[in-house]
């Protein structure tokens, strides 16, 4: 309302002549008055004033570039997790024998200075008897052209259809390792793709574990207050104070060997999850304090409403804006956790493919001397974990009403 | 201020006895204990285990008393500085872990110097050219720094460090040095390697503070005061430095007790893939072999550090800022 104000008190001081000397006729407008048009709203503010909260978050979200561009990214990432099988050139465990190690190929789009379909050139492999080096030269000869939606490698789509369809695959007879080989001629793009499905998801899954523990407990020490709440601030202050990949390390020491990798995924989920909670309970807590004091809460108490509903229905909603933008930025540092862990060895084990994993293949200097394709895998991780940054940044000044 | 000391004194106590609770019930969650495993070890490679003496170890080390019973002997000892009994290395903890202790101290706390001198004059540069390019730059390398997983920008440090300096690759220090007592030579051997895992340890976290220090700078120079104080005619670097300095530093000390576990996460990573003689390649044996008073001990010390951290921070904010120790007195 201030806006409006400010604009009719504008108006009003211009209408003043700029010098006094020389006083304006006499002038009366013909139209009828109207005591409202100065309250009336055009159709935009109207929208304006009339939006909800998340509308109005949106808008703000929309102008932030960097923040809508990262959440593209992160969309088709995790679009892309419910396809892998299909986007995938190899499947994940393909082993390649005779291409162990290979480095990456490049894709040719001109042959002869003319534009062609995009090919590779094939390998000649080569083994130096002097060093056992494993010697790969492409070779501008073999054209191999990429197919697109080919038929490559059998799969099962998650496990239930049988397909053998691909985005693209390598020429009849040929190979395509845009991304180098493994130490089991395992295509390094493929496997990346199969385990953006773990990496991606281990993250949403432990957050979610988070986020539950965090409200929960948040929630009852900052609407309580008095005992509960020292209680609680004692609680979170001793699980901040274990520095955290090591605690993670000996609670994924304790899952059992003999546990299916399934288990284990959900079990280092639960680990990731059962430690982060307390910045964002934090976050709860002071939240709740400041907001129970409102005039609407004591209303709905004195309505007789219960503490569940009051936290639920009045509370929560008033702040879950600010919630989401920090659970965003609390996903990067689950998606880092994992993969050091399984990069350590103590988190997911091999028949699972996630960033960590792949990334565990790559634990020795050799590796950067001798096959540094195999540090690939740490480029998706980055990208995630910027993605996820800039896009909680953008949330979190979009739903800071001061801002 | 005494009491605020004393008060913050008393608190630490609880806190040490819960996490020591914590440990004790990590260390224990395994089913069996190393003997059960060592036994079917033996076993299954056709060996005769030497049941008496395994035995009488259990015995010693109290594996057939109540678990509340075995919690109070542990921590009673630690109290006297007995760490309890290696049985991967068969010695004494304090005897497997000796130097170790020292030098992950040594790492986290030239990490966290390191963290300070670097973020400190960045970020007040930063804020106070805001959108500047260099600004951007500094920020996108920020961000950088946070996304990159440390363990693996340790390696390529590593090799580079190789090929262009000439540096032994992994350890502390030169291998001949290995075995030796302490010596100047020693330390400026400990000095030329220390730089590698410091950097890798301590950059998400001078990110994280640069980013910080930025916003609360930039949060500050905005009040009314600063431009009460440029109108009055004082110097750009004085109006910088009398105030909003000050009142963006707090945060600066208050984080150590966020830095403090982030490094220590950091040492523990950065020292397996660099095979740092720190306690990071040990703590994860010992948690592979389920040796749990080596296990245990680290990963008390790694918390107690911490606690010690945060309450250095704690006491050092509470000097700097009145406001701070008031407040604590006032509510007790």
């Amino acid at each position: 309302m201030s806006g409006i104000g400010t604009a009719g008190g504008a108006a009003a001081g211009s209408a003043v002549p700029a010098d006094a000397a020389e006083p304006l006729p006499h002038y009366v407008s013909p139209r009828p008055f109207d005591p409202y048009a100065a309250e009336r709203l055009t159709p935009a503010q109207e929208r304006f004033y009339s939006a909800s909260q998340w509308r109005m978050v949106w808008w703000k979200l929309r102008r932030h570039r960097l923040a809508v561009l990262s959440g593209t990214v992160l969309l088709i990432m995790y679009v892309s997790i419910l396809f892998c099988e299909f986007l995938a050139p190899y499947g994940a465990d393909t082993r390649n024998v005779d291409f162990i190690y290979a480095p990456p190929q490049a894709v040719h789009i001109f042959y002869d200075g003319r534009l062609v379909w995009p090919y590779v050139e094939g390998y000649d492999y080569r083994l130096d008897m002097n060093r056992l080096e494993r010697i790969y030269t492409p070779d501008p000869k073999k054209r191999e052209t990429i197919r697109f939606f080919c038929h490559g490698d059998r799969y099962r789509f998650w496990g239930l259809l049988r397909g053998d369809v691909h985005l693209f695959c390598p020429a009849r007879g040929g190979q395509l390792f845009l991304l180098g080989t493994d130490r089991l001629g395992r295509d390094m793009l493929s496997r990346i793709i199969y385990g953006a499905r773990i990496s991606l998801t281990v993250g949403l899954l432990g957050v979610a574990i988070s986020f539950t523990l965090a409200v929960l407990i948040g929630g009852i020490a900052g609407y309580y207050g008095g005992w509960t709440d020292i209680l609680i601030q004692r609680l979170i202050e001793i699980v901040q104070s274990f520095p955290h990949l090591p605690l993670w390390m000996a609670l994924s020491a304790i899952l059992p060997v003999s546990w299916s990798p399934l288990l284990v995924y959900f079990g280092i989920t639960l680990i990731l999850g059962l430690i982060e909670w307390t910045h964002l309970a934090r976050a709860v807590r002071s939240k709740l304090l400041a907001l129970r004091e409102e005039d609407f809460c004591t209303a709905a108490v004195l309505m007789g409403a219960r503490p569940a509903r009051i936290i639920g229905r009045h509370l929560l909603p008033s702040f879950a804006s600010h919630l989401i933008a920090s659970v965003t930025l609390m996903i990067p540092g689950m998606i880092l956790g994992e993969t050091a862990l399984s990069f350590l060895g103590l988190g997911l084990r091999p028949p699972m493919t996630s960033w960590g994993v792949l990334l565990n293949e790559a634990q020795n200097i050799n590796v950067v001397a001798l096959y540094p394709w195999l540090m690939l895998p740490v480029v998706p991780v980055i990208i995630t974990i910027l993605a996820f940054n800039f896009l909680g940044d953008g949330l979190r000044d979009a739903a800071d009403p001061y801002h | 201020m005494i009491r605020y000391v004393v008060h913050r004194l008393l608190v630490m106590i609880p806190t040490l006895i819960a996490i020591s609770i914590v440990v004790f019930t990590i260390i224990n969650l395994p089913p069996g204990n190393y003997f059960t495993t060592y036994i079917a070890e033996l076993q299954a490679s056709g060996q005769k285990a030497d049941l008496v003496r395994i035995h009488f170890l259990e015995q010693q080390y109290g594996f057939d008393l109540p678990l509340w019973q075995q919690y109070l002997r542990w921590v009673g000892g630690l109290l006297h500085g007995d760490m309890g009994y290696s049985f991967l290395y068969n010695e004494p903890v304090s005897q497997v872990v000796g130097d170790r202790l020292l030098l992950t101290f040594i790492v986290s706390f030239t990490t966290i110097v390191f963290t300070y001198l670097v973020a400190f004059p960045i970020g007040l540069y930063s804020a106070t050219h805001q959108y500047s390019w260099a600004d951007h730059a500094l920020t996108l390398l920020g961000f950088l720094g946070l996304a990159i997983p440390n363990f693996l920008l340790a390696l390529v440090l590593l090799y580079l460090a190789n090929v262009y300096l000439g540096i032994s690759i992994g350890g502390l220090m030169d291998p001949h040095y290995l075995d030796r007592p302490w010596s100047w030579a020693k330390a400026a051997s400990v000095l030329a390697h220390l730089w590698v895992p410091v950097i890798v340890i301590g950059l998400g976290g001078t990110a994280a503070m640069i980013r910080r220090l930025r916003a609360n700078l930039l949060d500050e120079l905005q009040k009314q005061y600063v431009v009460t104080a440029r109108a009055k005619g004082l110097s750009p670097v004085r109006v910088l430095f009398k105030y909003p300095l000050r009142m963006a530093l707090n945060p600066f000390i208050s984080d150590i007790g966020s830095l403090l576990p982030q490094v220590i996460s950091g040492t523990v990573i950065v020292s397996v893939v660099m095979s740092l003689p720190t306690t990071g390649p040990m703590l994860l044996d010992a948690l592979r072999s389920q040796d749990m008073y080596l296990a245990g001990s680290f990963l008390m010390f790694l918390a107690f550090m911490t606690v010690i951290g945060v309450l250095i921070s704690d006491l050092a904010l509470a000097a700097l800022d009145p406001r701070i120790r008031l407040q604590a007195g006032r509510r007790r």
